[in-house]
């Protein structure tokens, strides 16, 4: 692991903001594993990602379990909520998706299956906390 | 005109053959095949579509008492999907109307779910509104005619089948959620916790992530130690939880009614199996007297029947496409428009 940071939000507003401000550090080639629970924000906090990069439409891909947008740049949002093995995940192509490096990938309930996760990512964990906001713990990995 | 459809953007493989409105066969994956193929729930492989997709089209073709060469067009799911999964329905589809010399038409799938009620023998009335609400997808869409479609809303977050099946998991109940809700709704108080309804900036969007979390945290709340909740609670639960996301789709489903006046309303996808949505969507629907149209079961899942109806609807519409035409897994519908709440 490279850095750690944590960041306490009070609100939904606040949580909104804190995603703004790490939208500007995403980049084509960025890999962001989201983990929390259900309910913890993690689609709410890749549309706020998202939407600063000029993406619209950004909606929960559990369904679909990859969901493309065009903002800026090309971004995947992935779901591994409902997929039930890494053999799956590959008969998918995720390895495609990570690869491209024209796209940002989002993934969220990434640590179902860390064995698929690229080397070089941001763990974005989400946590609601007492005060109605969220706390944010933001891990590189080289 | 004879059709063959073919549908593969996600977990159903799914093969139908159709004499215009009429279906002689509509082959699915989950329900027809998996005595052969041993599994009932869905598989997400490509490879599950592969092993499928031949048999479903030769059984499809004998149920319907045709020949290949009396189809007069083939039609397949383009997207929205997984690219993966679509690649197999598509391509199978179109190697079979190039060696065969027939149109080819790429269909939209989210399109195809809004005209699945012209599947019925009590059809939709041009204009018309759809509420289409599955799995992955929640959509409020005005229908003019086959090729002109308003696209009032739809989910920013969950979409109501998933927030079935999320609140399903949260409450402890099987898959699939949204028949267990509704099976343990009925022995519960809907009014007993008041879940929220989300309004939004623009009025006929959907947003149920907040009822989702709100359900979560009631548990919570409710629950103490490691004891499992009792009977009574997760049945009040569970009905509070399917009026908040029934109420939802049809507040703006009323709304809509009310501002475009269609002559027909239709309820569209696979959460319209959902028995109190159905029941208030008919009651709305009659009251602004307008006629409801809510397909069979068979139709409101996914389906090939509705791919192959929507392209020999594009067909007749004089819609010709290329047989370069690929897959595409975002995509979006060439004949809808986005409906704007400040028209300026």
């Amino acid at each position: 692991m490279k850095s750690e940071e944590t960041i306490t939000t009070r609100d939904e507003v606040e949580t909104a903001e804190a995603a703004r401000r790490l939208a500007r550090l995403f980049t084509p080639g960025t890999f962001a594993a989201l983990i929390g629970d259900l309910g913890a924000g993690k689609t709410f906090f890749v549309r706020a990602v998202a939407e600063t990069l000029g993406a619209r439409g950004v909606s929960s891909p559990t369904f679909a379990i990859v969901n493309e947008y065009q903002g800026d740049w090309r971004i995947y949002h992935l779901d591994y909520y409902r997929v039930e093995s890494a053999d799956e995940l590959y008969d998918v192509g995720v390895e495609e998706y990570f690869a491209d490096p024209e796209a940002i990938c989002f993934v969220e309930w990434a640590d179902k299956f860390p064995e698929t996760l690229p080397a070089r990512r941001v763990e974005i964990e989400l946590e609601p906390n007492e005060a109605g906001g969220r706390t944010i713990r933001v891990r590189r990995y080289e | 005109m004879i059709a063959l459809g073919f549908e593969s953007s996600c977990d159903e493989t799914s093969v139908a053959v159709l004499e215009d409105d009429r279906t002689l066969a509509n082959l699915v994956s989950s329900q027809d095949f998996h005595k052969k193929y041993g599994g009932v729930v869905p598989e997400l492989s490509s490879r599950a579509h592969l092993a499928r997709v031949a048999p479903l089209t030769r059984d499809a073709l004998v149920q319907a008492g045709v020949e290949l060469a009396d189809v007069d067009l083939i039609a397949a799911t383009a997207g929205p999907g997984l690219i993966g999964a679509l690649l197999v329905g598509f391509t199978f589809a179109k190697g079979l109307a190039v060696a065969e010399r027939k149109p080819f038409v790429p269909v939209n799938h989210v399109e195809a779910h809004f005209f699945s009620g012209f599947l019925m023998d009590e059809k939709p009335e041009y204009p018309f509104l759809a509420l289409a609400v599955s799995g992955g997808h929640t959509m409020l869409v005005l229908v003019e005619d086959e090729l002109t479609l308003t696209r009032l809303g739809g989910t920013v977050d969950d979409a109501a089948g998933e927030a079935f099946d999320k609140g399903a998991k949260t409450l402890g109940l099987p898959y699939p959620g949204g028949p267990n809700i509704q099976k343990t709704a009925e022995r519960g108080d809907p009014e007993r916790y008041p879940f929220p309804i989300a309004e939004l900036k623009s009025k006929y969007d959907f947003s149920f992530s907040g009822v989702k979390t709100a359900l979560l945290r009631q548990v919570q709340i409710l629950r103490t130690g490691n004891d499992p909740l009792a009977e009574e609670t997760v049945a009040d639960l569970a009905a509070s939880y399917q009026r908040s996301i029934v109420e939802a789709l049809i507040r703006k489903t009323d709304a809509a009614i009310a501002e475009f006046a269609p002559k027909s309303v239709s309820l569209v996808g696979g959460v319209a199996a959902n028995k109190p949505l159905r029941e208030a969507f008919t009651r709305t629907t009659a009251a602004r007297g307008a006629k409801a149209v809510v397909p069979s079961i068979q139709y409101c899942g996914d389906n090939a029947a509705m791919i192959a109806w929507r392209g020999l609807a594009l067909h007749r519409a004089g819609e010709r496409f290329s047989n370069e035409y690929r897959p595409f897994p975002s995509f979006q519908s060439r004949y809808a428009r986005d409906y704007s709440d400040n028209p300026r």
